[in-house]
């Protein structure tokens, strides 16, 4: 690993301003994602900003009866907390199909928002990669490919995001707070927040230098039947082939976000007005550019939307019909 | 007896000497990747010299003012600074777990965490948890259903197991927890799921459940 200065922030704001003073600066939370990647050369910060000290770590009733989510809340908290449980099971449900207990204890809420891609060219710095290294190349789309995306990629770049609770929060139409340098905050909804690679795959959101999550607000509750369905290669430990999270009503409306898929976080509204299965899943997976390795995917996302459909007409206090 | 323990001694001898070629084999590496920062390190700024900070941790009780390199991380403190070599280096990636130790009453990988983000944290290890004459029940049980074999992943299954009884009595739901508003269950299931991040190429693991179940009170 690459030495590097380090310091503990005071405030989100001096953070911030802190970071976008210093080029090569990044914070740290968890330092789940963040380490690893600076072990293989991948990330070379210079200076780490720990921003662990700040008080971000709590879950607190918004007032329009949602919940703000501090960007220090650990995984495993926000997984366990009563309100989360009760009222957004879906997002409980992906945070604990993720990674596993020793990490999801660390992982912080901002931090899974903002975490890598498992591409395996992307974590072989002798293999060309556009994300980590501009106009590199990709060795992803004509190698080994099977677990990257097959929506929302370019001719640049076919990394899948490895986030379940981004897939989550992206279905709940979560919003970002933020802090800039010099102190301004705003909030960026979650579905304005990845952006597609493109011909610039590192970069892979809305964050402008220096900025810092602050927080995560979810809306009021959806009600309805939550469900989160992964498929990977293990039974547990695995990052996703395809997953699927739902919020199923009892009149049958539904929403649908897709992991594993795709560059990010995959929803698509238009898809949600549909009634019939190949309909919503033909909306769903428009546009799916596959390579010989990943092209199952396609498959596996259709009829893992079936299921989970299926699913939700059989959870007790469902009625019948939640999808034809 | 003598030759027994002279087997024991064995093993440990080559455990060490495992560990030290580990080290001597990432030397090379670490050079080469200061070389590449002369060269190509333009993308994140000027390499920065070594530098080395002061931080103060509770390791089993005991109260430690250290002075580490901030890449430091928890593992190679325990390991390499405070010879508490019972934490073991098996993937240093958060992979396998057998770095996991317990940190303010939650189990983290120690290899995915840098020492200094541990100012005032209380740390427990396998060490802490018990010794020789005087063994952690968790220790016993691991013991007594032969929840091992090379024992390599070990210190880390024993710690996350004892964390994971924690877990469950906080009512903490995991993956395989059928409802998550009804307090998960000491179960094989579930101890299973807990337990996945913790690798034992040995495949000890069905001993490994029946040693926890064991510990947790239950008939294994």
């Amino acid at each position: 690993m690459r030495a590097f200065t380090y310091e503990r922030a005071r405030s989100p704001a001096e953070a911030a301003t802190a970071a976008a003073r210093m080029p090569g600066a990044k914070f740290i939370a968890g330092g789940t994602n963040l380490l690893d990647l600076m072990k293989l050369d991948i990330e070379k910060p210079v200076h780490l900003i720990d921003v662990n000290t700040l008080a971000l770590d709590q879950i607190s009733a918004t007032a329009d009866g949602g919940l703000r989510i501090g960007a220090l809340v650990r995984n495993t908290a926000l997984a366990a907390d009563e309100r989360v449980r009760r009222d957004y099971g879906v997002l409980s449900r992906a945070l604990l199909a993720g990674a596993s207990a020793q990490l999801r204890n660390k992982a912080t809420t901002a931090g899974n928002l903002l975490q890598r891609t498992r591409c395996p060219y992307f974590y072989d710095t002798n293999q060309a990669c556009n994300k980590r290294l501009p106009g590199s190349g990709c060795s992803a789309i004509a190698g080994f490919s099977r677990p990257l995306a097959i929506l929302g990629v370019s001719d640049a770049c076919i990394a899948s995001h490895p986030s379940d609770m981004a897939v989550a929060m992206r279905l709940l139409d979560a919003k970002v707070e933020t802090v800039q340098p010099g102190g301004a905050t705003r909030v960026i909804p979650i579905a304005d927040f990845y952006r597609l690679p493109g011909n610039t795959p590192h970069i892979e959101n809305a964050l402008q230098a220096g900025e810092l999550i602050t927080g995560v607000t979810l809306p009021k509750p959806l009600g309805g039947v939550h469900l989160y369905r992964k498929v990977r290669d293990r039974a547990s430990y695995a990052f996703a082939l395809v997953s699927v999270a739902a919020v199923v009503q009892p009149d049958g409306a539904s929403r649908l976000a897709l992991g594993g898929v795709a560059s990010q976080p995959w929803r698509v509204e238009a898809a949600e007005q549909e009634k019939s299965v190949p309909a919503i899943t033909g909306r769903l997976l428009a546009g799916a550019r596959t390579t010989h390795d990943n092209a199952f995917k396609l498959t596996l996302a259709q009829r893992t939307v079936a299921s989970v459909l299926d699913e939700a007409k059989r959870v007790p206090g469902a009625q019948k019909g939640a999808a034809a | 007896m003598s030759k027994l323990c002279d087997i024991n001694t064995g093993r440990r001898d080559l455990l060490i000497a495992g560990a030290l070629s580990a080290t001597a084999a990432a030397v090379p590496a670490m050079a080469v990747a200061q070389g590449a920062a002369t060269t190509s390190g333009a993308n994140t700024g000027d390499a920065v010299p070594p530098v080395i900070m002061p931080v103060n941790i509770e390791i089993n009780g005991k109260l430690h003012a250290l002075e580490l390199d901030t890449r430091t991380t928890l593992l190679d403190a325990l390991r390499e600074h405070l010879h508490l070599t019972g934490t073991k280096k098996g993937c240093d990636h958060g992979q396998c777990g057998a770095c996991t130790v317990i940190v303010d009453g939650q189990r983290i990988n120690s290899c995915l965490s840098l020492a200094v983000m541990h100012e005032g944290a209380s740390v427990t290890t396998i060490e802490g948890l018990g010794q020789p004459d005087k063994l952690h029940p968790m220790q016993a049980a691991f013991i007594a259903h032969d929840g091992y074999q090379c024992g390599y992943c070990t210190p880390g299954q024993i710690c996350s197991a004892v964390a994971v009884l924690g877990e469950i009595r906080q009512g903490i739901p995991s993956h395989v927890t059928p409802d998550l508003n009804v307090k998960p269950l000491l179960n094989a299931e579930e101890l299973r799921e807990r337990m996945s991040g913790n690798i034992c190429r040995c495949g000890a693991y069905s001993n490994i459940v029946d040693a926890i179940v064991d510990a947790a009170g239950r008939p294994a």
